[in-house]
């Protein structure tokens, strides 16, 4: 029977854009199975905007408010873009622990001795970790507009929408290869958190930096959730955009360039 | 890309001076092996010997350090691409998406293994029901039973009809019923030509599924061989024998001792089981001592046969026990199988 199944050696070595395409398809069905059988685990995605958003502009959306010169309504402008800069960074953690648990299950050993380009599995992961930010992206303006927001610029809403997946998925490389090198879901989480925090709220999503000591500006103002939040905020309330646009961009294309390989050499040779 | 020569027959599994350490530790130091076509080769030896580095190197999760190892013809590092479309894994690892039901785990695998959407549907019913598993579709892995979870598994690894089937431990952990139920599985599947490289810690294992044998210690291969050979150099079976009156026990033994068959060793009499001991080497032996029982009129109350267990057989191979502690056989899993 041997001889029957063997094919031709050469055609397969190499795998078409559409067997990259139905692999990764395939994946991320498996994916999305896994949310439609385990809804629990969009609880994050549905309540972290929620819960963010009251507490920031309702705890301490008057006093910062009034020191933008408004109100709460006026923090509600400020915050919201900032927002959707700090939800992309942080569901992107999703894709690490979600390998680090395919890895621990076996699942993983499982696609890596089936003949599908090792970077399918990768893909797949991120493309899934995107929806789920666009549902949280979803729910936020819903939430955004029930307390007040207005969406004066729906181009420049989408145009966020758009630059937030862009560094979200740059991101995605850095927790997947932390997935792959970490032991365990715990110790990516708990990584993440110490990456995430400081990153956070070291920037100008949740305050103006403007009150900060000097050697905190310079760290926020090349923050990338800083310019993500200003470029955010210029696209979607007014301002001026370019400059933490490109920033933005370049930040996403560096992490990129530099943790993608990582990420997919940690991947092929993880024993 | 390399020019493969067609795999022209004989050897499914070649293996030339495997080596891969962990930092300080050698998981495989220098392994040969061979593998024929439609064989089946047991690799016995305890945790720690080097078995899942092997078939982690063999089924390319793992680079080795040095040596080479051919699979079907096929390369481990310079082809695993054909070698990966070839090869079926099972193991401790190697495992289904337990969130997933029985179902869409094996058209998930179809569907990664390129066959298309009706044929990866096909062919998850025909191993579900292959598999008896056909109740269970629909369920989520996590529900299954660790027979059923295993069966699956299985499963999985025949979707790409593979010529070439690694099983690393398959049965480790399953109570004595559903092991049986997973050999059968794996019998069938030899059945059907496919190569068969398994795992185990457990000689009863290797000789219900195995043609040949190869004992592992600490990254060695330390013995080799048709299992009948290793058996016979290993010192083989025993057979108990319990007669229904205790009183018979002595004459029982004596009558054994002047039966004069060729090559029969010394029988042992264990008055707290109440019972004789007689090692046999082969089936022959094993009539003739029963026909001789039974001509003296003795009635009898129980007669078992008893493998070597793993700890016996790496006494008799190596003069020390097996490396790690935890794997001495217990009791109850010495084979005890009715004459």
């Amino acid at each position: 029977m041997s001889a029957v199944t063997i094919h031709d050696a050469e055609a397969d070595a190499r795998i078409s854009l559409r067997g990259h395409l139905r692999h990764t398809g395939a994946l991320i069905r498996r994916n999305l199975l896994w949310i439609r059988k385990d809804p629990e685990s969009m609880a994050d995605a549905l309540l972290m905007p929620v819960i963010f958003t009251l507490l920031f502009v309702f705890v301490f959306g008057g006093s910062i408010g009034q020191a933008l010169g408004g109100g709460q309504d006026r923090y509600v402008q400020y915050v919201i873009p900032g927002m959707i800069a700090m939800m992309s960074m942080t569901l992107s953690q999703g894709v690490g622990t979600g390998f680090s648990q395919d890895f621990n299950s076996g699942v993983m050993d499982r696609f890596r001795s089936l003949p599908i380009g090792r970077g399918s599995v990768l893909f797949a992961k991120i493309s899934v970790e995107l929806l789920r930010m666009l549902f949280a992206t979803a729910v936020l303006m819903i939430v955004a507009v029930a307390v007040g927001f207005e969406i004066t610029n729906w181009p420049g809403l989408f145009a966020t929408v758009a630059l937030s997946t862009a560094f979200a998925s740059s991101i995605m490389w850095v927790f997947l290869t932390l997935g792959v090198i970490l032991k365990n879901a715990q110790s990516v989480q708990a990584m993440g958190f110490l990456v995430l925090f400081p990153l956070q709220f070291g920037s100008s999503i949740f305050a103006p930096t403007t009150s900060m000591p000097g050697w905190l500006q310079a760290f926020t103002d090349y923050n990338p959730l800083s310019t993500l939040a200003d470029a955010a905020r210029g696209l979607m309330v007014g301002g001026p955009v370019a400059h933490d646009l490109w920033v933005t961009l370049g930040w996403s294309v560096a992490i990129t360039a530099v943790m993608a390989p990582i990420a997919i050499h940690k991947f092929r040779t993880k024993s | 890309m390399t020019r493969i020569h067609k795999n022209t027959g004989g050897a499914a599994v070649t293996v030339r001076g495997l080596v891969k350490h962990y930092g300080e530790t050698k998981a495989l130091d220098g392994v040969d092996l061979d593998v024929r076509e439609g064989t089946v080769m047991g690799v016995l030896g305890p945790n720690g010997a080097g078995k899942t580095t092997l078939v982690r190197i063999l089924s390319t999760l793992l680079a080795p350090d040095t040596g080479q190892a051919t699979v079907a013809g096929y390369d481990v590092v310079r082809q695993p691409r054909q070698l990966r479309r070839v090869i079926g894994l099972t193991g401790q690892y190697a495992s289904v998406d337990e969130k997933l039901s029985g179902w869409e785990n094996l058209y998930m695998i179809g569907r990664l293994l390129d066959l298309p959407r009706k044929d990866a549907r096909s062919r998850a019913d025909a191993l579900l029901e292959r598999f008896s598993l056909t109740e269970a579709a629909k369920r989520p892995a996590a529900t299954y039973s660790g027979g059923m979870r295993r069966r699956l598994d299985l499963a999985a690894s025949m979707i790409g009809r593979p010529s070439v089937l690694f099983l690393d431990e398959p049965t480790t952990g399953l109570d004595p019923r559903t092991r049986n139920e997973v050999w059968d599985e794996v019998k069938r599947m030899v059945g059907d030509g496919v190569t068969v490289l398994l795992t185990t810690q457990y000689m009863e294992e290797a000789e219900q599924l195995a043609s040949e044998l190869t004992v592992v210690d600490r990254g060695r291969i330390i013995a080799g061989g048709a299992i009948e050979e290793l058996k016979a150099k290993v010192g083989g079976r025993a057979l108990r024998i319990r007669p229904a009156d205790p009183t018979q026990l002595r004459p029982l033994a004596a009558a054994l001792d002047e039966l004069g068959i060729t090559g029969l060793a010394t029988t042992t009499v264990d008055t707290d089981r109440g019972d004789v001991l007689v090692p046999i080497l082969s089936d022959e032996q094993l009539t003739a001592v029963v026909g001789a029982v039974t001509s003296r009129g003795i009635t009898l109350s129980a007669i078992t046969t008893e493998l070597p267990s793993l700890d016996e057989v790496f006494l008799s191979l190596t003069g020390h026990r097996a490396s790690a502690p935890q794997d001495a056989v217990p009791a109850e899993d010495l084979q005890e199988a009715a004459v």
